[in-house]
């Protein structure tokens, strides 16, 4: 990388990084809702874990893997809406005046994101953990976690930057919300895949991506280290993160082609 | 101020709402989306639960889900309609109407009218969806006038808590004082399973909760076998006065500022 692009990359997500940072109505309800949910689900559903081949007796253990994955929503938004304002307020404009390369843009202005994501996976880490959460991969599967999160808060976050350009409107990235709000509950979120009765749910949550991202970080709090588990989540989280990335690139050529 | 001049601006307050909310994607579909994403994955992801021991609600899992989404549908129609007061505040029509109407009373019976029409559209969308997933419902006649009557009186309730915070704070940033508390009051009830299976704090929340006392009585009514229903309806009456009372003095407060 040339250290013309490095600095072009540094600067664009230093601003992001700080915009993000900035904004406590960002920052807080994505720290603060998954903990919530988190606290009322292990509570609430503790006794799923008497079902017969409820993998773990703690449904606090089974359910902290949620908290990362509606990180990542928050995180869609959070990249979406951001990219939205420069479009609307004609930051991108002036910007398709200067020399600045597109995969500098479009890199630093994830950086925010996946700085926001960094932030989420360490708060519920140790929250987890404090609260009583097991860890069966030990200590070295911590990086294992930040690891799928992160590349699935890339991925999600390139979604959500890919309908800002292309539709220019924060409004319609906020309308993401309910798809992203269904992918995640139609999925293996409350249960294991192998304990949920109805046929259609089972199927959806097995075609559902969402799943295997889930079950890729459980798998290291729950199993400790399995090979398909981890396999399965890291392929489907780097999966979408490359065709967001690559699709919001698509999409960023074509808004600069336009400014 | 004649009855009849009352009951006009109570009509265009409620026709203006609900021509908005029915004509506008962006606010009808999140309003019916949510309590649909919540009764499938509920009832559908977690119909495993009524396995558990002590498990115990002959209607099945998919009529125990129902009565808290349709607390949910009702409750939230409510806050959306608060959110529609926001609006109208921010965009200066609220103002404009404050100085048109006589009786300023008479625009908070029209954002109750319209909340009201949304809760039943929302509520009719749900039980036609839980009919078609299996729904069996044990109870009949007045049973099922008392199920839905309590759920009108959350909605009632919410309205007028979610119109009381939107004229104090006259801006769309209130939002999430509107629906964080909602939203909590609701998860901090018996959710998935009965009182007798929640576990930690989550137990000690219910307890006191009063909604856990309208939960109950609306899956009493379900089953066919009505159980606390007098301090339901008692609840949520003394509820209700409160947040007319609440209502009637952010009014005035929404007067002093505008005036």
């Amino acid at each position: 990388m040339s250290s013309t692009l490095a600095l072009q990359i540094g600067t664009v997500a230093q601003r992001s990084v700080l915009r993000t940072l900035r904004q406590p109505a960002m920052v807080v309800p994505a720290l603060l809702f998954p903990m919530l949910l988190l606290a009322i689900n292990a509570g609430g559903l503790d006794s799923a874990t008497g079902l017969p081949g409820f993998p773990t007796d703690s449904y606090l253990t089974f359910a902290l893997a949620l908290t990362f994955l509606q990180g990542t929503m928050f995180a869609a938004m959070s990249a979406g809406t951001n990219v939205a304002t420069d479009i609307e307020t004609g930051f991108f404009n002036r910007l398709s005046l200067t020399p600045l390369r597109r995969v500098a843009l479009l890199v630093g202005q994830l950086s925010g994101v996946i700085v926001l994501a960094l932030i989420q996976a360490t708060t519920f880490l140790v929250v987890g953990l404090t609260a009583g959460a097991g860890l069966e991969a030990g200590p070295l599967g911590i990086p294992v976690i930040v690891a799928i999160s992160l590349l699935s808060t890339l991925g999600f976050g390139s979604l959500g930057a890919l309908v800002a350009l292309r539709t220019g409107s924060g409004e319609t990235v906020q309308g993401l919300f309910p798809l992203m709000f269904a992918a995640l509950f139609l999925s293996s979120m409350a249960l294991p895949r192998n304990l949920i009765e109805i046929d259609w749910f089972r199927t959806v949550a097995t075609w559902n991506p969402v799943s295997y991202m889930l079950e890729g970080i459980r798998s290291v709090l729950i199993d400790g280290w399995n090979g398909e588990a981890l396999a399965l989540g890291f392929l489907t989280s780097g999966g979408l993160a490359a065709l967001a990335l690559a699709a919001a690139s698509s999409a960023l050529r074509t808004r600069m082609a336009r400014e | 101020m004649t009855a009849r001049g009352f009951r006009s601006v109570v009509l265009g307050v409620a026709w203006r709402n609900l021509h908005g909310f029915f004509t506008n994607p962006a606010l009808f579909l999140p309003a019916m989306i949510f309590p649909l994403f919540f009764f499938t994955a509920f009832a559908g992801g977690l119909s495993r639960i009524e396995s558990v021991p002590g498990f115990h609600f002959p209607p099945g899992y998919t009529a125990f889900e129902y009565a808290f989404v349709l607390l949910q549908a009702s409750a939230f129609g409510g806050v959306f309609t608060g959110f529609a007061v926001a609006r109208d505040f921010e965009s200066g029509f609220a103002r404009r109407m404050l100085m048109a109407a006589p009786r300023r009373r008479a625009l908070i019976a029209g954002y109750a009218v319209s909340g009201l029409v949304r809760a039943l559209f929302t509520i009719s969308v749900v039980t036609t969806v839980a009919f078609l997933a299996g729904m069996k419902l044990h109870g009949a006649g007045i049973e099922l006038v008392g199920l839905y009557t309590l759920a009108l009186l959350v909605n009632f309730s919410a309205v007028l808590f979610g119109t009381g915070v939107a004229m104090r704070l006259r801006t769309f940033q209130a939002a999430p004082a509107m629906q964080v508390p909602v939203f909590l009051t609701l998860f901090l009830a018996p959710v998935y399973v009965p009182l007798g299976l929640l576990g930690g704090w989550v137990h000690t929340a219910a307890t006191v909760n009063p909604i856990t006392v309208v939960l109950d009585a609306e899956r009493g009514f379900i089953a066919g076998d009505p159980v606390k229903a007098g301090l339901a309806f008692a609840l949520l009456a003394g509820i209700g006065a409160l947040f007319v009372f609440w209502a009637l003095r952010s009014l005035r407060s929404a007067e002093r500022a505008t005036a």
